[in-house]
């Protein structure tokens, strides 16, 4: 026997598993998504080793985790890793700025094909994959402490009486705040300060903004110290979130890279919807509706079958069709982004 | 000796070379055009001035300082300001913004430049919070003189400012490059409409296949049978 | 040194090395890395073709190599009767209502014309074709799956000698790349790279997930083989005698018994050789065959072509060249080559292992072949192939005493020795990284570049 109104528990069912899920998913796609289309914005390239900088980024917060874990530093409530976040950033900021000066710097300044630096980015993947699996390895890693739960199914059960729960996890909430602050900090510095705007300015018109006396080196490298807090956040998140595997990080290269184009290359404000809508798509379309649909439809409608779209294992599929449906019906993407 | 001074100017983009022994000279408080036909070399004698090109020979001389191992960005620095011909405004920016990164290497404070240029052009003023991408073509223009009067230049150049704007929207703007002048601004101009330019004109060059062919006050050139022949249409 | 002596060069190196490897480690190591430098070199062939050729940037290599591989076992495992029986025709059902229900689509979107909600008719066109289809696949592959899913569970092949499946991997990769080239290659470069790098992925997760059509991650072994069978061999009197022929002073002036077991020894070491030494040879010949053709292709009128799309696409638009049915052509003719190699390393491994495909190993390592051995040439390609997949091969055991030497003055016991000898492994990802950066910074061209000037 079910408790309360069936539509209720639905709506419940429906919050758990498919709403929290993919805001939670969606936020660490647009962490991700963000960093691609700054680079894109700037730097003018797909970068290919945007995912193994996320995993750069969360490995080296790993790391400072356990060793901050081992001194007997917590952070109450709060996963240690979170204190830890800042060094992991402050290294990504390193590596990244090393990688610039060592590898595009060189390519800028003779004005390379874009082509030609997503092969370096690729040069770079291999070099980072090969760096993070040498340090820390190729499985999975536990880092994870604090309070797993905000609140659990059973007591949102007994508090709401009904007979879906509602869980919210720590990593969900966490990830979903960290967004937020992180994505309105850096819509702060885009659209307010002189720096930000000096970004924009040139990822609009690199030899306008050359001829106001805008530093192109500045402007890279601001650039490339915003994707290094970004993409450490987004991996460290994802890793809090479901877990650390190094090979994963590669994977998630396709859905980041769909939802910066879905939203238009170089746009910010793209990046996020592109990373809510490939979140929401993927989780909607592998949801199994069955127990959905028994609450809603009357006993002799009940389905049999599980009701579900497409196999968990095709969730890929499902950012590569919303993908390539937008670059066919408009390539510039949702807020029109760049064609170089 | 004039104010900004390209001597001798013989240079191209890494190939040929464009313009060929060409000199170029501009006054404070004086407008300065360069006409003459199709690939003569006009845009690119401006922008060896700016040193956005290689140069083989040739000096350029700012207030009588030598600035010709200067990047183009140093240039900025020490006085000049470019508008060029195409994409010269931040289309995915406000105007006011477009106004803000002309004023990048400032450092002190801006509003009263900016409340200079709304004096200039009050449409800006009005339209300050819209993107520049909205904007008509004029006032694009408006935007893009704008923009590069926002370092407070003493030299001004523009690369075909009026192209493709309407003989009224040409008037208007060239009353306001008249006004710019009286500020005490030098102001070198790249024009395709040489009659009209010439006759706000101090100075004139006529360049014909990256050499100078006819020098003289803008008054002279228009009374030049010559030029009149050939360049001006009778 | 010469310019036209550079490729004669470079080859005596790369086969020193392989001597040297036989010498000093084994034969049997040397032949195994010899007959995976051959399918690179064909693989390398292939992105070339569309790399320096044509300048496409695909990043799928992975999917066509996995097509053709599942092309060995559709072609030449024994079909499953059980399986067809109980689910052959409602699945062939599926496909032909698949194919009609594409084909009903297109003539809907056609006929409906301009007039309203075209977009929402299609799509809703689009979904009932997906459910129809559903509705006979679902059954059918469950009931496919169902029968002795130890042993099969699947529809099995078509029972065809295994050296067909080759022209088949690559007929199978072609019309991939067909139908998937039709839908990107209009794109820009980046939005391409993406685009494949995605239809990879889902050619693996298809491979991985449709069991009634490749058993998944519960793979397929025992695939046929054109070559014989080491076990086989070791009974036939013919190998015998070939082996005693061969090793006759080492088998002098030893005693009967000794003898005896002295041989079938031998013999055993032999068979594995001959084995690969057959695979070898047969490699040899594909490989000739697609270099000559691409030689020839390269510098036919044809080839001038595309390389005149690839320099200056809108020059070559602006004379009348159609740019995008020829780069149709060729990212088809490049993924064919790959098709075919992918089919060759299934047959060199005798399983078809959808888990096992991975970008790094199968997509982006022959990127680094193609740009180190030297793009636009297709010796480089080969050269590549070979001298990458040697470096990959050897670093791993030359990282594992690098590090075994390194950490030697730790306590052998100690966890962190311990973790950087496992680990040793990786340090190969990043020397591939660092020679690829390294190469395109000092020699951009590659080893041996693309002859450019005069034809």
């Amino acid at each position: 026997m079910t408790e309360g109104p069936e539509f209720l528990n639905a709506l419940i069912l429906l919050s758990n598993y498919v709403v929290l899920p993919a805001i939670t998913y969606g936020s660490q796609l647009a962490l991700g998504a963000l960093g691609v289309t700054l680079v894109f914005g700037i730097l003018r390239f797909s970068n290919f080793a945007h995912g193994d900088t996320m995993a750069f980024g969360a490995m080296v917060t790993i790391l400072f985790t356990w060793w901050f874990q081992s001194l007997g530093i917590s952070f109450g409530q709060l996963p240690t890793a979170l204190l830890a976040l800042p060094v992991g950033i402050l290294f990504t900021i390193v590596i990244l700025l090393l990688t610039d000066r060592l590898v595009y710097r060189y390519y800028r300044r003779i004005k390379s094909k874009p082509i030609t630096f997503v092969m370096l980015s690729v040069g770079v993947m291999f070099v980072m994959t090969g760096l993070v699996r040498f340090i820390i390895g190729p499985k999975d890693q536990n880092f994870a402490d604090g309070a797993r739960f905000i609140f659990k199914a059973r007591d949102f059960k007994k508090w709401a009486g009904l007979s879906e729960g509602l869980a919210l996890r720590s990593s969900q909430l966490i990830t979903i705040v960290v967004t937020m602050l992180l994505v309105a900090a850096l819509f702060w510095f885009l659209q307010k300060t002189k720096a930000g705007k000096s970004m924009r300015a040139y990822s609009d018109n690199e030899e306008l903004a050359l001829l106001s006396g805008i530093n192109p080196d500045t402007v890279v490298r601001v650039t490339w110290i915003l994707t290094a807090v970004l993409a450490t956040t987004a991996g460290l998140l994802y890793s809090l979130d479901k877990s650390f595997k190094p090979f994963v990080f590669f994977q998630l290269l396709l859905p980041i890279f769909a939802s910066a184009i879905v939203g238009g290359l170089g746009k910010p404000i793209g990046a996020i919807a592109g990373g809510f809508i490939i979140a929401f798509s993927e989780v909607c379309l592998t949801y199994v509706y069955r127990k959905f649909l028994i609450y809603l439809l009357p006993e002799s409608m009940e389905p049999e079958t599980l009701v579900q779209l497409l196999s968990t294992e095709y969730k890929f599929a499902v950012s590569f069709i919303i993908l390539v449906l937008v670059l066919l019906i408009a390539p510039t993407g949702l807020f029109k982004g760049k064609v170089v | 000796m004039s104010y900004l001074i390209g001597e001798g100017l013989t240079g191209g983009y890494g190939g040929p070379d464009i313009i060929v022994d060409c000199t170029i000279a501009v006054d404070q408080g004086e407008i300065a055009v360069i006409v003459g036909p199709n690939g003569a070399g006009k845009s690119t004698a401006m922008r060896a001035l700016l040193g956005m090109l290689t140069m083989h020979h040739g000096s350029v001389k700012l207030d009588g300082k030598d600035i010709t191992a200067l990047t183009p960005q140093a240039r900025i620095g020490a006085g000049l300001s470019f508008v060029p011909q195409n994409d010269n405004v931040f289309t995915t920016m406000t105007v006011e913004e477009n106004l803000e990164m002309g004023a990048f290497i400032r450092t002190d404070d801006i509003s009263g430049t900016m409340e200079e240029i709304y004096e200039l052009f009050p449409i800006l003023k009005e339209r300050r919070k819209q993107m520049a991408g909205y904007l008509s073509g004029g006032q694009r223009q408006q935007v893009a003189v704008g923009r590069a009067m926002m370092t407070k230049p003493s030299v001004l150049m523009l690369d075909e400012p009026t192209a493709g704007v309407s003989p009224i929207v040409m008037d208007e703007l060239f009353d306001r490059i008249l006004e710019v002048k009286d500020k005490g601004v030098a102001v070198l101009m790249v024009e395709q409409n040489a009659k009209q330019a010439l006759q706000i004109a101090d100075k004139g060059y006529v360049l014909v296949m990256g050499k100078n062919r006819h020098t003289g006050s803008g008054s002279e050139l228009l009374a030049n049978a010559e030029v009149r022949r050939s360049f001006l249409g009778g | 040194m010469k310019p036209k002596q550079r490729p004669f060069i470079v080859f005596a190196i790369m086969a020193a090395m392989l001597l040297i490897v036989g010498f000093v480690q084994s034969w049997s190591v040397a032949l195994v890395i010899l007959n995976l430098c051959l399918v690179s070199a064909i693989m390398a062939l292939g992105v070339n073709i569309q790399w320096g050729y044509a300048g496409l940037f695909n990043v799928g290599i992975m999917g066509f190599t996995a097509l053709g591989g599942v092309a060995v076992l559709l072609v030449s495992m024994a079909p499953v009767s059980a399986a067809l029986e109980v689910g052959g025709g409602q699945m062939a059902l599926a496909a032909v209502t698949l194919i009609v229900g594409c084909i009903a689509v297109v003539i809907l979107y056609r006929a409906w014309g301009e007039r309203l909600f075209r977009k929402t008719v299609t799509c809703l066109a689009v979904i009932a074709v997906f459910f129809l289809v559903h509705s006979f696949y679902g059954p059918a592959s469950d009931a496919i799956e169902a029968v002795d899913p130890a042993k099969t569970g699947y529809l099995g092949g078509l029972g065809l000698p295994v050296i067909l499946s080759w022209v088949a991997g690559g007929l199978l990769a072609a019309g991939a790349a067909w139908l998937i080239g039709k839908i990107t290659l209009d794109l820009r470069t980046d939005y391409l790279a993406i685009a494949t790098l995605g239809i990879a992925e889902i050619i693996i997760s298809l491979l991985k997930n449709e069991d009634w059509l490749t058993r998944g991650v519960k793979n397929v072994t025992g695939l046929p083989r054109p070559v014989p069978f080491e076990l086989d061999l070791q009974e036939s009197p013919w190998f015998i005698d070939l082996v005693e022929t061969f090793n006759r002073g080492a088998l002098a002036g030893l005693g009967n018994t000794e003898r005896a077991d002295a041989l079938r020894m031998l013999s055993m070491e032999g068979s594995g050789i001959f084995v690969k030494l057959c695979y070898a040879g047969l490699f040899m010949i594909v490989l000739t065959i697609i270099f000559t053709l691409c030689s020839l292709a390269l510098h036919s009128p044809w080839g001038r072509m595309i390389r005149a799309i690839r320099d200056n696409e809108t020059a070559a638009a602006a004379m009348g060249k159609n740019v995008t049915g020829r780069r149709l052509q060729i990212f088809v003719l490049g993924s064919a080559v790959v098709g075919i190699a992918g089919a060759m390393l299934t047959t060199l491994d005798g399983q078809f292992t959808p888990g096992t495909y991975n970008p790094l190993r199968y997509t982006f390592l022959i990127w680094v072949m193609v740009v180190v051995g030297g793009s636009g040439n297709n010796l480089g390609s080969i050269l590549g192939g070979f001298l990458i997949w040697f470096v990959w091969i050897e670093a791993e055991p030359v990282g594992i005493w690098l590090m075994d030497v390194l950490t030697s003055g730790f306590d052998p016991a100690s966890e962190f020795r311990a973790r950087m000898l496992d680990n040793a492994q990786y340090m190969r990802l990043m020397v591939m990284g660092v020679v690829l950066l390294l190469v395109m910074r000092f020699s951009p061209g590659g080893i041996l570049p693309e002859k450019t000037g005069h034809r």
